[in-house]
């Protein structure tokens, strides 16, 4: 079946303003007759529950830690891209959509991508009037810097701790419509069910993870803002909760899941030292801007100190292959370039999987006070991991999981094909193609929060007067039970092995056949391995304690268990997308010199997956990608 | 590496106890809490019930991990959170308590878990600057003095784990409500409604039970993001100001 993103017509710059102005409105008194339901509070979902409750919308927000201020958008360090040309180098919103456009291999929609850039300049007017303490010039104007991808300076930060500032701002927006009782906040409040009436998503199932009390909650309509997959490869730089569950179970009750194997493996992680490890540590890539990538030119040479390996004898590969973007190549063209070198035998560190990022030249040419100052805070965390101190010798790094750019399918208002179910920030598929830049994803998630959503929603809502159902209707005591039911189901089975053993035998399975480098032999292998795992898990899983008390296992358990029917379906997409892309490399199609070879008579399109079954072929619909505005161009940061 | 455990374990409505575990094969590069996973794995190997520990990032953000180790909150190490702390600060042989941050307003929810939700209620009382979606200027139309911003920053680096409350005797908050204050106090942006922040939110941090500030500086010692007392000092003379101006003015600070 074809799928239409129901874009609106008319020229690319003027579709946005366009949408809006065709926009039905709700009327302020009519607004506080409905009831939105958020789940996740990160930024795209703290910034959506926060402005949908400032326009008058009853609102009900849901996140599984104990504070909104604990979402995974707290760790995000570098930075967030605005057109804001504040730094007169040429920047615009064309130029900020087309490096988007571009930076995502030409997979990405059009139309979005240019709201995006568009409504890039007024998130960072929002933040800053809430108090964000961005960098500064000595004038008191904001301080911008470069990130991977981009030849102006676009990005906005806070030292290295952009993504808390920005979650801390929309927290604080929320926390003050929590406390004008405008939004109702449930914190650990775990989403395990959507429930959809008449085919409308009017509701959740949710278990509550202090007390285990499991309860529907219904309103009209449903916004996930749930975050990215990535812990279906377990070790990633993820929190360890992160899951997949919400939009899991929401692709099951219909909701298509697109590009599921488009994710991200960020070039700048500390490597793994040993089987105990849980999570990889993102190095902000923003430490590109100054530090140089190399590994030894010889074999011989990779267990020497760093510092005696002489400047001839290293290879600054990324310099060597891509002269105009060097070691701001994107993430996924370095992240290839690492794993490379390590297969030739030329990486360093433990089991020969890193690879040196060294600040000697910049530390010589800035002095290490500035160095200090830029960076020192991810100095710091590499020494408290490593025990090392990277002002004396080159740090090691290599790639990890980092970012999901697949996601439950919407259309341009960013609902799903499920009605009255909308999906924002990373848990959509929407924005960022085959591979996002960085300082990308934060941008999207507010701009999808602050912006899109507050102008989209009442389009449907509109449409939707007295429709919501009763907490004890039909339909909601069903989805209710049958959730109570998978609870006992999994309580039950009481087997031998641990939930984290089967997490991490998925993990390891995930990153060797579905990881850097894919084909057609080691997907086929994952797609026979996977339903055995699942069949082990379901038979031999050891999940302690009971349903009704906060119990971590449990809440674990579930989780893994939708990784489990998540990764067949990554794999399935892998395995049907005989191209490479972003961050989507098929070793059997690859250019001469190495680099992603894309199929666009065959695969420009977003490939959306309707659930049929655990076990049973999943039905494939097509978005066709239809370029207007840029033309179809092999990707080149040479 | 080995060690030994006394953990804190204690379930709804019961009063905890302390129970001891062996953590044998401890590599030094593992974490603290990496420790604790394998601890758990052991346990639900032999049909007990794991600890519960708060945690998520395991990278010193997200304020999650809370553990009292060795009657420090966040443990042995300087300006590290809980889950930022390594093997390799202990020695073998080396007999380690792990408690819950303990206070008054954080009652425990299960073993090494508590309820921090009166911090979430102080923000909503006040910690925030009222600017709606779409009603603000251009960023660069309010210049910010780059000392401004940066001790501005240095205050709202908080992650807001109660580290400070845990480790006060009194059980003071003042510490992470100053901290709150004075980033939003510091920039031009958040001067319009100085005054009602500050009143409500010690309002707020009064009502919730937590103790008052007795000026030991247990909490900066234990702050895993290097918070400064003098941001308490700062409080307490925007406090002063706030209560003077609003006898005066009579300005509505409880809307
Ligand atoms: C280490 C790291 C560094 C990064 N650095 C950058 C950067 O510098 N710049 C950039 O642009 N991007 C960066 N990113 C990416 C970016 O941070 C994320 O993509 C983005 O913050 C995701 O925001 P979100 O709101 O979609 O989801 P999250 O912030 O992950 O929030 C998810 C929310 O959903 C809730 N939730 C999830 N499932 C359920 C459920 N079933 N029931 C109830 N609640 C649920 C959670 O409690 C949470 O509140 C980084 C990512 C990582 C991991
Ligand atoms: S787990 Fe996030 S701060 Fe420790």
């Amino acid at each position: 079946m074809t799928l239409n993103g129901n874009v609106p017509s008319g020229p690319l710059a003027n579709q946005w303003s366009e949408y809006i102005r065709h926009s039905k409105l709700v009327n302020p008194a009519n607004k506080r007759k409905f009831e939105i339901i958020v789940v996740g509070t990160g930024l795209a979902g703290a910034s959506a529950a926060a402005t949908l409750a400032e326009l008058g919308y009853k609102v009900k927000a849901y996140c599984y830690h104990d504070s909104p201020r604990r979402a995974h958008s707290v760790a995000a360090q570098g930075g967030i891209n605005a057109a804001k040309n504040y730094q007169n180098d040429g920047d615009s919103v064309y130029r900020l959509f087309y490096d988007t456009i571009k930076g995502g291999d030409f997979r990405a929609r059009e139309s979005n991508v240019h709201r995006l850039a568009e409504v890039s300049v007024n998130i960072i007017d929002q933040c800053a009037a809430q108090g964000v303490p961005f960098a500064r010039e000595y004038g008191g104007t904001l301080a911008n810097r470069s990130f991977g991808g981009a030849q102006v300076s676009r990005t906005f930060y806070a030292r290295g701790q952009t993504g808390q500032q920005l979650l801390l701002g929309a927290y604080q927006a929320l926390s003050r419509q929590i406390g004008l009782g405008a939004v109702q906040m449930f914190t650990r409040h775990e989403m395990l069910d959507l429930i959809v009436v008449n085919g409308h998503a009017k509701g959740i199932v949710t278990r509550n993870l202090a007390d285990g009390e499991i309860k529907a909650h219904t309103a009209d309509a449903v916004v996930l803002a749930t975050g990215g997959y990535g812990n279906c490869w377990n070790l990633s730089t993820y929190g360890r909760q992160s899951n997949a569950t919400a939009a899991w179970r929401a692709y099951k009750k219909g909701a298509f899941f697109a590009n599921p194997c488009y994710v991200q493996i960020h070039p700048t992680c500390i490597p793994r030292s040993g089987d105990y490890q849980s999570k990889l540590t993102l190095m902000s890539e923003s430490l590109r801007n100054d530090g140089r990538v190399w590994v030894p030119k010889r074999k011989e040479d990779c267990g020497k100190n760093p510092n005696d390996i002489a400047e001839a004898d290293r290879d600054y590969y990324l310099e060597r292959k891509y002269p105009s973007f060097g070691n701001l190549a994107p993430r996924d063209i370095s992240s290839r370039a690492a794993k490379e070198a390590c297969d030739d035998g030329r990486g360093v560190g433990p089991g020969g999987r890193g690879v040196y990022l060294d600040f000697s030249e910049a530390i010589q040419r800035l002095g290490k006070h500035k160095v200090e100052e830029r960076y020192g805070n991810l100095f710091d965390i590499y020494k408290e991991i490593t025990g090392e101190d990277a002002y004396q010798v080159p740090m090691r790094i290599y790639p990890a999981i980092h970012y999901t750019m697949g996601g439950l399918w919407v259309d341009y208002s960013l609902m799903s094909n499920v009605p009255g179910l909308f999906v924002l920030g990373e848990a959509n598929f929407s924005d960022h193609g085959a591979n996002r830049l960085g300082a990308s994803a934060l941008m999207q998630g507010l701009s999808d929060g602050y912006f899109v959503i507050p102008n989209t929603i009442n389009n449907y809502l509109a449409t939707q007067k007295e429709k919501r159902p009763a907490a004890d209707s039909d339909a909601a005591v069903r989805a209710a039970n049958e959730v109570r039911d998978g609870v006992k189901k999994l309580l039950a089975i009481k087997g031998k092995r641990t939930v984290s053993d089967f997490h991490r035998e998925l993990g390891n399975l995930m990153w060797e056949k579905c990881g850097m480098a894919r084909d057609k032999e080691g997907l086929e292998y994952a797609l026979r391995e996977i339903p055995k795992l699942r069949e082990a898990f379901w038979r031999d899983v050891n999940v302690t304690g009971e349903g009704e008390e906060l119990n971590q296992a449990l809440e674990k358990a579930g989780r893994v268990a939708d990784f489990l029917e998540l990764a067949e379906l990554v794999c399935k997409d892998a395995l049907h997308r005989e191209e490479s892309c972003g961050g989507h490399f098929r070793s059997e199609h690859q250019t001469d010199d190495g680099e992603a070879l894309r199929h666009d008579d065959k695969f420009a399109y977003v490939a959306a997956w309707e659930f049929k079954g655990v076990g049973t072929e999943p039905d494939l619909h097509q978005e066709p990608l239809n370029y207007e505005e840029v033309k179809l161009a092999t990707r080149s940061y040479k | 590496m080995n060690v030994t455990l006394k953990v804190w374990r204690q379930s709804a409505g019961e009063k905890g106890r302390f129970e001891r575990y062996e953590a044998r094969n401890c590599n030094p590069n593992m974490s603290f809490l990496e420790m604790l996973d394998e601890v758990n794995e052991d346990l639900t190997n032999s049909g007990k019930e794991p600890i519960v520990f708060e945690h998520d990032c395991r990278e010193g953000i997200c304020g999650c991990c809370s553990l009292v180790i060795n009657g420090e909150p966040h443990g042995p190490e300087y300006r590290v959170a809980s889950c930022q702390t390594y093997m390799r600060s202990f020695k073998d042989g080396d007999v380690i308590t792990i408690e819950p941050f303990r206070s008054k307003a954080f009652p425990v929810i299960k073993d090494l878990l508590v309820n921090r939700g009166a911090f979430d209620r102080i923000i909503q009382a006040g910690g925030f600057i009222s600017v709606s979606t779409g009603s603000a200027p251009d960023a660069n139309s309010i210049p910010v003095p780059k000392v401004s911003a940066d001790l501005s920053m240095d205050a709202a680096a908080c992650i807001g784990c109660g580290a400070c409350v845990a480790a006060c005797k009194n059980g003071a908050a003042m510490l992470f409500v100053s901290a709150k204050a004075a980033h939003l106090n510091l920039l031009p942006q958040g001067l319009a409604e100085k005054d009602r922040r500050v009143l409500a939110m010690v309002g707020t941090m009064d009502a919730e039970g937590f103790g008052s500030c007795s000026n030991t500086y247990a909490c900066e010692a234990a702050c895993p993001k290097g918070i400064t007392v003098d941001f308490i000092a700062k409080l307490n003379r925007d406090y002063a100001l706030a209560s003077v101006r609003t006898k005066l003015l009579g300005t509505d600070v409880a809307a």
